[in-house]
Formats: structure tokens, sequence, C-alpha cells
């Protein structure tokens, strides 16, 4: 196993929530009393944990509690939770910005962190001034950055304006120019956050590449925030889930990945009614509910590789003589779409009777049903579409429902490992010997 | 990879709570690049797109000098010890606009460098650091004009008696920059949490500088208030320059050596200070 590069134990942060007024000076006077007589801290004892959505009683939230994570040499780490689950604490900590409550980490080898890109930069100095400036805030010496500098103007694309003060700059070159400057760092971990949100799609494949290189060219340790799923899982092997300030999971991208987006989305295996999200509404006809249902188990989000998905589709029809087809699509969790399908005649395995044909007012359930041994064991969810004859006048409820396929064993007897791909459909093979003699 | 591959060898380990006394000082000196470069920033971003440039520089004191002989000279007639004027005037004005300068802009330190802090760390004395330095530059510059002033008056024949103290300059130089700096860092280090001190600076600065031998001689005092305006540890520092350069007034060993001591005091309480904030005070700013 190779070395420990990072190793965090029992790391916990409080924070205190609300206004410093003239109020927190009595209960700073409370603590620093408690301090006196060898007392535990009246502030750290009522704290709860973070999480955003309830109100809670006290004003202390733990946004890091009991943290425990070791990173190896090399690695490159995702981290991932959704807003407040305590990512960019750990990073400051982490990164020196603030200290921890309690607990400790110990770091082997120079950290350097990339939490906002430009950080530094004075927009009355030219590109040159900024980026020795840049670099020696970011601990470059100034040797050091000389010696690269060609490569970051190289880099950032922007050679010309070099002299330019960074003001007249336009936002994609100043970040351009940032990010190049931290490209570059020398140290063995770099500690990156969410800062590809920004620059063009060029620039941000760039900066991924780059990335990439960092960690497994050059063999540093890589700590990436990201909410994108596709990113986290093209840089890092390893993920870590955090939730209300505590570490859910640490694992492989892809399983933490999937648990993830189970875990935060908190699936429904129905919705019904005004439930539903409507992103655009059908003149001549409404949602009704959304199903997901197993055959054997009734309603479920999370089915069997070798198990049908059926997905059940009820609307209702507010105008007689209504030419209206159901539709779905299956996308994967980045939002790529895998399938569409809908109840046309020509798309249909069975002969619908009311395909295509002019529906009077009510309610009506179309039942679609996706094959077993299809799928990927993945996560996936559905967009629905209502489609009248006037393709303009389209009802969409994006994202309605999601759903996991589990493996079960039941493709796995000859090869066990990690399956490729967004579907795995069982196919037709067929060997044969041909008559060549050798 | 030099790095020690058992697991005793950190090269860093982050905890709640540090010792008093450690000040990462070998940290501050591998960001000394960084201190020179920030110099830099506030010199050349001082005069971009102005016209006249590091002209901007002697402005100031030439204006305040002009008003302080107007006022202080001609109207109140406070005696000078037999300088003249104006040149008293600017040499209180360029060495207490130092102190003043040092003083006021590490004061808020913590509260204008919030967003860089924030975002990454370097150690944060290379902020106020900076800040001493730059004025270092701008006192340069008024210093210049100080003596051209002096010299002008020479040739004049006015009655001025530069000495041996002259070469204490340095020595003022230094203990007005940690005085200022180690008063500014005790007060952004009490502003993090609770602003109150922040107002009492911009009127402080102002009416302490009447409480210091800035726009009078010392020896113009009563014995009574004398005694006072020497519990100041500035009064010795500005008192000692004056008497160097142009030989008005006298040295007070009692009174400089008082500066030195109160000077190292405060100092050390705010390096201590700041450093004990600056660990945390991004969750408060």
């Amino acid at each position: 196993m190779s070395d420990i590069a990072i190793k965090v134990e029992n790391l916990s942060k409080a924070y205190q929530l609300g206004d410093f007024g003239t109020g927190s000076l009595g209960r700073d006077i409370d603590r620093w009393w408690a301090k006196v007589r060898g007392k535990e801290d009246p502030f750290l004892k009522i704290g709860e944990a973070n999480d955003r959505a309830i109100k809670g009683t006290s004003d202390i939230v733990w946004s890091l509690k009991d943290i425990n994570l070791e990173i190896n040499q090399g690695d490159a780490i995702g981290i991932i939770g959704k807003n407040g689950a305590g990512k960019s604490t750990l990073l400051k900590v982490l990164s020196r910005i603030t200290s921890p409550t309690q607990g400790n980490i110990k770091i082997k080898g120079r950290i350097a962190s990339l939490l906002e890109v430009g950080t530094g930069f004075h927009p009355e100095l030219t590109g040159r001034e900024n980026i020795y400036l840049n670099g020696a805030i970011l601990g470059m010496r100034k040797k050091e950055i000389s010696r690269k500098f060609d490569e970051i103007v190289d880099f950032s694309g922007i050679e010309r304006y070099i002299d330019t003060p960074v003001k007249r700059y336009s936002s994609g070159m100043y970040v351009r120019l940032a990010f190049a400057v931290a490209a570059y760092l020398e140290s063995e971990i770099l500690i990156v956050d969410e800062v590809l949100a920004v620059g063009d799609a060029e620039f941000q494949k760039k900066c991924l590449g780059k990335m990439n290189d960092v960690s497994k060219g050059e063999g540093r340790t890589v700590l990436f925030v990201s909410h994108n799923m596709a990113a986290i899982s093209n840089l890092c092997q390893k993920t870590s889930l955090l939730k209300n300030g505590s570490l859910q999971a640490f694992d492989y991208t892809r399983a933490i990945i999937d648990r993830y987006i189970i875990s935060e989305k908190q699936y429904e295996a129905e919705v019904t009614g005004t439930d539903i999200k409507v992103t655009r509404q059908c003149s001549k006809a409404n949602f009704y509910a959304l199903r997901l249902l197993s055959e054997s188990r009734g309603l479920t989000t999370s089915f069997a590789i070798d198990e049908e998905v059926i997905v059940s589709f009820e609307y209702d029809i507010l105008e007689d003589n209504t030419m209206l087809y159901p539709s779905i699509h299956l996308n994967d969790i980045m939002g790529t779409c895998i399938l569409a399908t809908f109840n046309g005649l020509s798309a249909n395995l069975n002969n619908d009777l009311y395909s295509k044909k002019p529906l009077n007012k009510g309610r009506y359930r179309s039942v679609c049903k996706i094959s077993a041994n299809l799928l990927n064991n993945k996560t996936y969810s559905i967009n629905a579409f209502l489609v009248p004859t006037d393709d303009a006048d389209l009802g969409i409820a994006e994202d309605i429902l999601t759903f996991s396929i589990e493996e079960t064993g039941a493709m796995t007897k000859e090869y066990t490992g990690d399956w490729a791909g967004l579907i795995r459909p069982k196919l037709d093979w067929m060997t044969e010997k041909l008559p060549v003699e050798f | 990879m030099k790095i020690n591959s058992s697991n005793q060898g950190w090269d860093l380990e982050i905890k709640p709570h540090d010792t008093v006394f450690n000040l990462h000082l070998r940290d501050v000196w591998n960001y000394r690049d960084l201190l020179l470069l920030l110099v830099r920033r506030d010199f050349v971003s001082f005069y971009k797109q102005t016209i006249l440039g590091p002209v901007w520089f002697f402005i100031q004191p030439i204006f305040t000098t002009i008003v302080f002989t107007f006022v202080f000279g001609n109207l109140a007639k406070i005696s000078t010890n037999g300088a003249p004027q104006p040149l008293f005037y600017m040499a209180g004005i360029v060495s207490w606009s130092y102190f003043a300068d040092c003083l006021t802009k590490t004061s808020t330190v913590f509260r204008d460098n919030a967003t860089i802090f924030g975002k990454v760390y370097f150690p944060r004395l290379i902020m106020p650091l900076s800040i001493v330095f730059s004025n270092l530059i701008k006192f340069g510059v008024q210093f210049i004009l100080f003596i051209i002033l002096m010299v002008y008056y020479l040739i004049q024949g006015n009655r001025i008696e530069p000495n041996w103290y002259i070469l204490l300059l340095p020595v003022i130089m230094l203990l007005m920059a940690i005085l200022g700096l180690g008063l500014g860092l005790i007060i952004t280090a009490l502003t993090t949490k609770y602003r109150d001190l922040a107002f009492v600076v911009g009127f402080g600065i102002q009416l302490a500088m009447y409480a210091t031998p800035v726009i009078y001689p010392l020896s113009y005092l009563q014995e009574k208030y004398r005694v006072i305006i020497a519990l100041n540890p500035m009064c010795g520092l500005i008192e000692t320059f004056k008497y160097g350069f142009l030989g008005t007034g006298q040295f007070y060993p009692g009174a400089f050596i008082y500066s030195i001591i109160a000077s190292v005091i405060i100092f050390i309480i705010g390096l201590v200070v700041f450093n004990k904030v600056e660990k945390n005070f991004v969750d408060t700013i």
C-alpha cells in the first residue's frame, strides 16, 4: 500500500450562527470563565448537527463532526455532498484558512489550495505582474515563477494581453490566466474547489486534463470538490460523501456517486397531482400520476438487473377529441438521454388500442415496460411528456422519477468486474469454427 | 520522492490550538517574495492612472505644512524653539504620518483582506508587514522633501544645528514601525469580532497627534504636563528626531529608553494577539 499523504483524525468544526451583537460579549465572558475554571466549553456542549433545512434550537452548529479520513499519496479524491454538507469547511480547515475546533490533520508534503481562481489579483496590475503576485500568494517563490512564466502564459493562451491591466480582461481571460498560474504550482498536494464552473467548454476540458496530468502523470495527491459528477468520476478514483458535516462514506467514486444520488434525492416510487413538477404545461392534458412498479413487489425505486421496470403513466384529457401520445425519456445521472419511447404503433411491441385515436375527456393510464436485462446497474431518471398533435403544446415533467438497477449476479457468472456502458442488454452472440487450417 | 515513508514524518500538523508563542516566523521568512511583491503592488497601484504619479506623495506633507504654519505658527504663535516654522512642522508631519499610516492601515488588515484571507493560506503577518514596508517607501519620498527644505534653510543661513543624534534615525524608524504595527495588530485582532474599537482609531489618531510633540516642542509645556505627554511612547521618538535634525529642544535619554521598552512590549503583545486571532478570524469577520 502506498504512503498516507493526509490523515484526518476526529476532525470537528463548530460555527456560531446568527449575529455577533452586544449579546455575544456576555456569552464570550461565560466561555472564558468556564475555561479559567477548567470546565468544558459551554459553547460546544449544546452544538447540533448541521442541517440547514431544519430550524434548530441552538445557534451553534457542527459544520464538521468527527471526520476520519486517510488519503494515500498520489490519489485523486473527490468530495461530494449537497450545499452546506461541510465540503468547503473541510477544504478550509485542510488549507489552514481556519482552524478545527477539535481533532487534527497530519499532512505529508507541501500543500497548495485553490479555493478560488485569481485570489489577490489586482485589477490595476498587468497580467505579468499578477502572475507573480498570485503565484507568490499561492506559495511560489519568485524564482520558481520566473522559471515557469512562459509555460503559464502559454497555457493561459492570452499572450497578447500579458502587459495589459487585468481590469481590461474579459472574465474568461481573467479565469484562464488565474487557472494557469495555479496549474503550475509545485506542491505534493493540490486542493481544488469547484473552480471549473467558469470559463468556456474548451478551457474547462483543458483544466480537467491538466488536473488529470497532475494526479496521474506527476503522482501528486489531488482533493477535488465539485457538483459536477462527470468531472468527479473522470478524475477521481475514490470519493468521500459528506452529509450534514459527517462523513457518510468513502469508497470508489462510482459507488459513492450512485449512493449520493439515491441518498440525496430520496426517491419516490410514485408522484401524483400537484407533486408533479411540470416544466411545461400542455393545454389539453394534465399529468395525474407516475409510478414505478415491479411485477412482483409493486411500487419500488430499485430493480434487479433481470427484472422489468414498469412505468405507469396516468394523465387527464381536458378536451374531447384530443390526439396525444404519452412519452418518456430515460436519462442517466449526468442527464444524458439513453432512450426515448412513446406508444406510437410503429414503436410499440403491442397493439395499443388507444394509440393514435382521438381521446375523449377523462383519465387514462398508459403503462410502459422497460425490458429486463436491458439497463446496467446504474441510477436512471425519467422525463415524462404528453405530446399532442400540435408539438408546440407539449407537456413536460423533467426528472420526475428516479430508480436504480441493482446487480443481482444474474449476468455476472463469468465476469464479476465493473461493467462498462450506460446500458447492459443481453444480446445475441453466436460463435462458429471457421474451416481454416493452420 | 524525498518524502519520509514512516508515519512519524509529518510535514504539517493542523490542530485546534497552538502554543501562544509559536509565531510561525519561519513561515513568514519563506514567504518573503510575497512581501516584496505586495509592497510593489501597493506602490505601483498607488499612482497607476494618475498624471502626477509619485508626486502625490509630496502633496500631502507640503499642504499640511502650509496649513500648520499658518494656523499654529502665525495665528496661535506656538514656539518652535527657534527653528524655521515650515521645517519644524514638516519634521513633525513626516515622522508622525509614518507612524500614523502604519497604525491606521494595519488596524484594518483583517477586515480589508477578509476575502483573500478566506480563500488562501499564507502567513497572515505578511500583510501588515507589507503595509509597514510600503509606508517606508512613502516616508522615504517625503523624507527627501524634508531634506531639501532643510538644505534650503541651511543655505539661507537659518539657525539649524543637525548633530550626531541624526544617526539614531534608523532606530527611530524601526521603533515607530514596530509601535505602529504592534498597536495596529492589537486593534485589528480586537475588531474582528467587535468593531467598536475601529471607530476610535480614526479620530483617536488625530487626537493622539496633539498628545505628541508634533506641532509644539516638549520644552514648551509646563513640567506637570510634560510628564504626562512623555508617557506617550511616540513622544521620545519625535523629540529625538527633531533634535537630531534641527538641533531644537534637547535629547531626553529617559524618554527615549522608555519609548524603546514600550514599543517592544506593545509589538510583542501585538504579534501574540494577532497570531491567536488569525487562526479563526475568518469565521467571525
